[in-house]
């Protein structure tokens, strides 16, 4: 009790000197390579995209840094009311949310048009963490225990895929399970469910909506319709591959310039970037993400409580599969669903979320050695 | 104490699974790199390839057509700028808007709509369209203003063919059109060069020089984006221009040909009779080769296609005429060649002769009374050659007039629809026509008429290596570096002409040469006694400036143009004795039964230097409608050959 005591007085500068900087320095850069590359999606010029960007970035940092010097106590404290929140807005956009290209997911905020789902790839987390914080060891593998954290799981779940928004529900769906796996649920749960889904795969395709469909069947041949489907994934694998070793040159990426590149500004970022600089830059940008992720993870290994461990633990394994997913679906290997790259890719509420998320990260760093009871 | 130890435990299960989960990210990431590394070293040629492909487009501009030159170097066929309209229908949002648009902005008629309409349904939707091919200026302006109002329709600045002296030369160019689907299946070079609507040569030397003619295409290449909005020219290379071809004709010469046949059917040959150059040829009536170029309409064609004087016929080249009486000097000189008879021959014309119970009339119903060999020719007595083609024979006449360039096409492979004509013997009649050949046929093959079929150049030709002394001559119509100079001709005549006098068994090896496939040109003689060649020219001359000679009312008395020549009638229908009786006028029979009226000559006479033909179709008489045309070009072809020379020693200069 002396040290939680301890730990919940730290001063402003103690805090300060427990930030973790190669985390900041870390975020810091990918803010400035993402704010070359919206330049550079902008043709060059100092446009619309590159300004909002950098605009959003630069509230969303030290916003960053702000809640970091929230104990983590609070946020332990505060984890199911986020996550209500959100839900609520989930389900408040579903039905009276901004229209978008198909789908129903944006709260006009009229300074933002708020993306509920983004912040719920944070929010579950934080939840679940929560969740298996309180309860016994002997409790995760009981009957009670998986029905309340699978209603935890597949509530925002279900919601998120009927906007429709299949790309950030898997997201949402991979970052629950893998704080569920962590927090020790017995394998053959996920092996039962595993085999479950394969059985219902075919009947799950029959209630996929058309384009979803044609999207799976594109990733599979997607030389089946060049000029239709498959034509993202054929002209991002292009845009890659001519880039070479060195890429083409900053601000000289012929596809993306000449506007063969879909979504350059968002999902698609990182084969603009990969076409500018090549091998050497496209494998830069994946260990800053894998340092990130490095540092998270460490974060959780040295925190005391069982909240920021799993939490930290659960949102470094996120990233991870935020940035595998996306590079996945730019290089080919995945079918086309929509998923930003963390911070690089243009987009608020995204931004927002992996901010808040690295806030929770950062303070459980300042209050590593905080215990919650 | 259990909860503390169950504390553990979680702790331990959390980091340990963190272990497992972070190993399969390690292995995943792996992966991530081993795809980059696969797209961005393995494949990265072929998707530079792709990324090139996807950004750069070339656009091939069509081919500067190569230009003919008369032998004074004036352009008879050349290339003018065009003002075109191209629509790509694929570049188009509303094809059908646009189109209704132009047709009421260029004021199509629905015909001339249709037909575009359907070239687009032919056409892939990423080809060019040419909507118009040759707009007028006011037409273009008028586009131009419009245009914001026309996404898709291209205004370009381009070229194409002009012959500007209309139809003077058409059967000598022939004429272009755009390129149909056979002729891109045929010929790789057009297929190689092919822009829509490029134009080809159809017909004539715009066909057999298509070739070298056609040039190859000029190329820009476009950055586009992925909308194939040209974004900036990145290169443009200048395709290479075709050649220029050079001709033998006057364009004078061929003016007047033009001008003498107007209104008629028929067909004028000048040739140089030592360099084989063709000055002038000519069949008439002739037609625009410039109403081809953008395709030709409905009603000009109509025009064409009905008239009776059958303008699409080159009548030069693949018209086959009886020769008539024209062929006499040949039939005069076998006989003397072979030496069957001498030039003291000879024969009392009564006006008919009966044989093997047949009659066979000379020309003139009085008959000629006792002719020998120099007024049988200048007369042109038929009754005299029955008389020596009997004695004769077909087949050695058949062996003389091949000597002299009959049956064999003048100029080779330069057009291919020239005809290489008939001279029958009696192998030819049992091969061809299962029949045994009659003496009676021997007769009027002697005086040009019966199986006999001769084109116009032939006969010119054959006038020529008269004129020149007996020498085969190699005709041109193309001006070619490597030629023999008029120089080195003389000199090889000359040398030949010592050789044959010094060693007169040399014919027979002579004779084999000319069959040959030699392909040097030796300009051999093509008699056996110099003589020979020479009375038959005397009688000629005879016939065009002596009294009664059959041309003598179109002599030129001034030694200058003073020329020789040869009448020729023939016949299109077999005269009935009713018909004789009648002895009725050439303009009060049907025209398609009068006789055709041909001519022969060369001149200067004192030094001769060019030789023709005339030919009018169902003109009645050779004396009467030919000779007068051959007097008139005379005076030009005579006054014109100071120039003609100080061009050929300039160029002899330059080589």
């Amino acid at each position: 009790m002396l040290q939680s005591s301890l730990n919940s007085q730290l001063s402003f500068f103690q805090k300060l000197r427990n930030l973790d900087y190669i985390l900041i320095m870390c975020i810091l850069l990918l803010g400035f390579i993402s704010s070359l590359s919206m330049y550079s999606t902008d043709g060059g010029e100092f446009l619309f995209h590159t300004k909002s960007h950098i605009l959003k970035f630069l509230i969303f940092f030290p916003m960053m840094i702000l809640l970091s010097f929230f104990n983590i106590k609070f946020w332990h404290f505060f984890s199911y009311i986020f996550y209500l929140i959100i839900l609520i807005s989930l389900v408040w956009a579903s039905m009276y949310g901004v229209k978008a290209s198909g789908s129903q997911r944006w709260i006009n905020l009229y300074f933002i048009n708020l993306q509920p789902s983004e912040l719920m790839k944070v929010a579950i987390i934080a939840c679940l963490a929560k969740y298996y914080h309180r309860i016994q060891l002997n409790k995760i593998n009981s009957l009670q225990g998986i029905l309340i954290s699978c209603v935890i799981l597949i509530l925002p779940v279900m919601i998120v895929i009927s906007q429709p928004d299949l790309g950030t529900a898997i997201l949402i769906a991979l970052s629950g399970l893998v704080v569920v796996w962590l927090a020790g649920l017995n394998i053959k749960y996920f092996i039962y469910s595993f085999i479950t889904l394969l059985i219902s795969l075919p009947f799950a395709i029959a209630f996929l909506k058309p384009y979803q469909k044609t999207r799976v069947l594109t990733f599979l041949d997607p030389d089946r319709d060049p000029l239709g489907a498959g034509y993202q994934i054929i002209q991002s694998k292009i845009a890659i591959g001519s880039g070479g070793l060195t890429g083409k040159g900053f601000l000289k990426g012929t596809q993306s310039y000449l506007e063969f590149l879909p979504e350059k500004h968002t999902d698609f970022i990182y084969t603009l970037f990969a076409e500018e600089h090549g091998l050497i830059g496209a494998l830069f940008l994946l260990l800053i993400y894998v340092i990130i992720i490095y540092r998270v993870i460490r974060v959780g290994y040295i925190s005391k409580s069982y909240f920021a461990k799993l939490f930290c633990y659960g949102y470094g394994s996120a990233i991870f599969f935020y940035v595998v997913v996306n590079m996945a679906m730019v290089l080919g290997l995945l079918p086309i669903v929509g998923s930003p790259l963390p911070i690089m890719s243009y987009g608020g509420s995204s931004m927002l979320a992996t901010m808040i998320g690295f806030g929770i990260v950062m303070s459980a760093k300042i209050h590593h050695k905080q215990l919650i009871a | 104490m259990l909860g503390e130890n169950f504390n553990v435990k979680k702790f331990q299960i959390v980091n340990r699974r963190m272990f497992i989960v972070g190993i399969a990210k390690a292995v995943i990431f792996t992966g991530i790199i081993a795809r980059l590394f696969s797209l961005q070293i393995s494949e990265s040629k072929k998707y530079k390839t792709l990324s090139d492909k996807n950004r750069l487009r070339e656009w091939r501009l069509p081919p500067v057509r190569g230009q003919f030159l008369d032998y004074f170097g004036n352009i008879i066929a050349g290339n003018l700028k065009v003002y075109q309209l191209h629509v790509v229908p694929e570049q188009v949002e509303n094809f059908k808007y646009l189109m209704l648009r132009l047709k009421e902005i260029l004021s199509l008629n629905d015909q001339e709509f249709r037909k575009i309409i359907s070239r687009k349904n032919k056409q892939k939707p990423w080809e060019t369209l040419v909507v118009s091919e040759n707009l007028s200026w006011e037409q273009f302006a008028k586009i131009n203003y419009f245009l914001h109002d026309l996404t898709g329709a291209k205004p370009v600045l381009s070229i194409s063919r002009n012959y500007p002296y209309n139809e003077t030369f058409t059967h000598v160019l022939g004429y272009v059109s755009e390129a149909s689907e056979k002729d891109i299946l045929n010929n790789e070079i057009i297929k190689n060069n092919h822009v829509p609507g490029l134009k080809v040569g159809k017909i004539g030397l715009e066909k057999s020089f298509e070739n070298k003619l056609l040039g190859t295409n000029g190329v820009q290449r476009y950055e586009v984006n992925a909308y194939g909005k040209r974004i900036n020219q990145i290169d443009h290379e200048d395709g290479e221009p075709g050649e220029k071809i050079k001709l033998t004709i006057d364009t004078e010469v061929q003016k007047l040909s033009n001008k003498l046949l107007k209104d008629l059917a028929g067909s004028i040959s000048v040739m140089d009779i030592y360099t084989g150059e063709i000055i002038a040829m000519h069949s008439s009536p002739s037609f625009n080769p410039n109403l081809f170029l953008f395709g030709i309409s409905q009603d000009d064609w109509q025009l064409i296609k009905n008239n009776p004087l059958k303008p699409l016929v080159n009548k030069t080249l693949s018209g086959l005429y009886s020769p008539g009486s024209t062929i006499k000097p040949i039939v005069a000189l076998s006989a003397l060649e072979n030496k069957i008879v001498n030039k003291n021959f000879k024969v009392n014309c009564t006006g008919k002769i009966e044989m093997y119970g047949q009659t066979y009339h000379c020309w003139k119903k009085k008959g000629h009374g006792v002719v020998d060999m120099r007024d049988a020719i200048k007369q042109s007595c038929d009754t005299y050659f029955y008389e020596i083609a009997r004695k004769l024979g077909v087949d050695r006449l058949k062996k003389t007039a091949l000597k002299f360039g009959l049956e064999n096409k003048v100029l080779q492979d330069t057009y291919e629809i020239e005809k290489k004509g008939l001279v029958p013997d009696t192998l030819w009649k049992i091969n061809n026509l299962g029949k045994g050949w009659v003496i009676g046929e021997t007769l009027i093959t002697g005086i040009g008429q019966g199986y006999m079929q001769t084109t116009p150049l032939q006969l010119c030709l054959m006038t020529a290596q008269l004129a020149n002394g007996g020498h085969k001559i190699y005709p041109k119509i193309v001006i070619n570096e490597n030629d023999n100079t008029l120089e080195e001709i003389k000199n090889l005549m000359e040398e030949n002409f010592k050789n044959q006098k010094e060693n007169k068994n040399s014919l027979a090896e002579a004779t084999e040469e000319i069959f040959s496939i030699n392909k040097e040109k030796k300009y051999e003689t093509l008699y056996e006694n110099f003589e020979n060649i020479n009375i038959v020219k005397e009688a000629m001359f005879a016939s065009a400036n002596e009294v009664r000679g059959t041309s003598f009312s179109s002599r030129i008395k001034d030694p200058k143009y003073q020329f020789a020549g040869k009448t020729g009638t023939s016949q299109v229908k077999r005269i009935t004795e009713e018909q004789r009786a009648l002895e009725l006028k050439t303009i009060e029979i049907p025209y398609n039964e009068r006789d055709h009226a041909l001519y022969i000559a060369f001149g200067p006479y004192k030094n001769p230097r060019y030789a023709l033909s005339v030919v009018v179709e169902h003109g009645g008489s050779g004396s009467s409608m030919a000779a007068p045309i051959a007097k008139k070009l005379f005076k030009l072809i005579i006054d014109r050959h100071k120039l003609r020379e100080k061009i050929r020693t300039k160029e002899s200069l330059k080589a």
